[in-house]
């Protein structure tokens, strides 16, 4: 790429996707619907921040300041955060929670698939690595999807509303900004804009058998990769940051 | 401590036998599971001198599994125990961990702790792809057994029940 600090943004992005995600789905950890869930969302989120743990060893060391991947990770601002906006949102109920999850698993497995066959060997391995654990995700979430769709009354209404509200966060998947676009000419990254279409007919196959309406295309949220978010992220970062803005540099 | 093991090149500086190193890396347990040692997991992957420094290679089982850390920790203890001072361990993550690497020991200690071993690669790729697996149950071996949850107690176990015995248990997940 360019400069090593394009690579550094870039690898930025997923690993804010997985840091942030694993830190907001985490937190259902007690407050699940019933055990085997919450025991699967923990289990889902440390899977996540080990990834998140994974590229930020790697930023740090492409970086070469001397910072730690703690210190990316719990000293930046909200602003200096590159992940996509659905992951910072609120869980909801258990019906949106599950509905983020396949629609951003499902494209996190399809950028895994691509980013095996990265020039950067760090990456490749990486991605042949996490996308093991993709797809034990994704299938967990598409298992919900169907048994909520074709479940009761009220599950039915409450995926279909998460769906519905969610899809408008879907396009930022999608995006390819010079960035990207200096990733993919490098031969490091992935062409995202390329994935639409195989991620529309993976989500749109479980979301029809489960009896839902898959949304119209349209306005599209956009920001999070560019460091502009919702005033949601700054709740997680209070959470997650407090212990090292409240003692620096503190150590186990 | 037999002298076989260490080839002395200077009377401070003593080089460990590749042998030696793999035969205490063997005394070192899967905190989770400790009928397991790290190298019938797979988990140590290389042991080799470079430029007179003692190189171990792990790989991790799961991207985010806490018991890494204390892995890492342990095979530190044991190396030090056995007065091997200079050493490093890295981490590797390619190629990736897939429980093919399990050896046939280790399966079979596994049932014995009442954890129905990982079955081999593909077996799990049905599973993935919507067939159901076929897995033994440890108690009674039964084979009429059904899936309650995909993450079971550790990152790398889904939670069974076995429909003849009726007892939970869990599976070491294919990956």
């Amino acid at each position: 790429m360019k400069t090593s600090d394009h690579l550094f943004d870039y690898i930025l992005r997923t690993a804010d996707n997985c840091l942030i995600y694993g830190q907001r789905i985490a937190e259902w950890c007690g407050h699940g619907p019933v055990l085997e869930e919450d025991i699967a969302l923990s289990n889902t989120a440390l899977d996540y921040l080990g990834q998140a743990t994974n590229l930020l060893k790697y930023a740090a060391q492409i970086e070469g300041k001397g910072r730690t991947e703690d210190d990316i990770a719990f000293l930046r601002d909200a602003s200096e955060f590159k992940n996509l906006l659905i992951v910072e949102l609120p869980n909801g109920d258990y019906g949106y929670t599950i509905a983020r999850q396949f629609l951003f698993s499902s494209f996190y497995l399809l950028y895994l698939e691509k980013l095996c066959g990265s020039k950067d060997e760090f990456l490749a391995g990486f991605a042949a690595k996490s996308i093991k654990e993709l797809k034990y995700h994704v299938q967990h979430a598409g298992d919900w999807v169907l048994r909520m769709g074709d479940g009761t009354e009220e599950s039915h209404q409450r995926i279909q509303k998460a769906i519905n509200e969610l899809w408008e966060y879907t396009p930022e998947f999608f995006i390819v900004d010079e960035l990207d676009t200096d990733a993919i000419s490098s031969g490091i990254g992935v062409d995202v804009a390329a994935l639409k279409e195989q991620w529309k007919q993976n989500v749109s196959d479980i979301i029809t058998e489960a009896t839902l309406q898959v949304p119209a295309d349209g306005w599209g949220h956009k920001g999070g990769r560019l460091g502009k978010h919702t005033e949601h992220l700054g709740f997680i970062l209070s959470d997650m940051q407090y212990l090292q803005r409240m003692y620096p540099g503190a150590k186990w | 401590m037999p002298t076989a093991n260490f080839k002395t090149l200077t009377p401070l500086l003593t080089i460990p036998s590749i042998d030696f190193v793999w035969s205490i890396l063997a005394t070192v347990r899967d905190p989770e599971i400790p009928a397991l040692n790290v190298v019938e997991m797979g988990i140590v992957r290389n042991v080799k001198i470079a430029d007179e420094k003692l190189v171990v290679t792990i790989t991790p089982t799961y991207s985010g599994c806490p018991a890494m850390r204390a892995i890492e920790d342990d095979i530190t203890t044991a190396l030090k125990e056995n007065l091997i001072a200079s050493f490093e361990i890295e981490t590797t993550l390619s190629p990736p961990w897939t429980t093919d690497w399990m050896t046939d020991e280790a399966r079979e200690k596994l049932t014995g702790e009442g954890i129905a071993p990982p079955q081999k690669g593909s077996a799990d790729k049905n599973l993935l792809m919507g067939k159901l697996r076929d897995v033994k149950c440890p108690r009674c071996g039964s084979h009429d057994t059904h899936m309650i949850s995909q993450f079971g107690s550790t990152a790398c176990k889904s939670l069974y029940k076995c429909n003849f015995c009726l007892e939970p248990f869990d599976y070491f997940k294919c990956i």
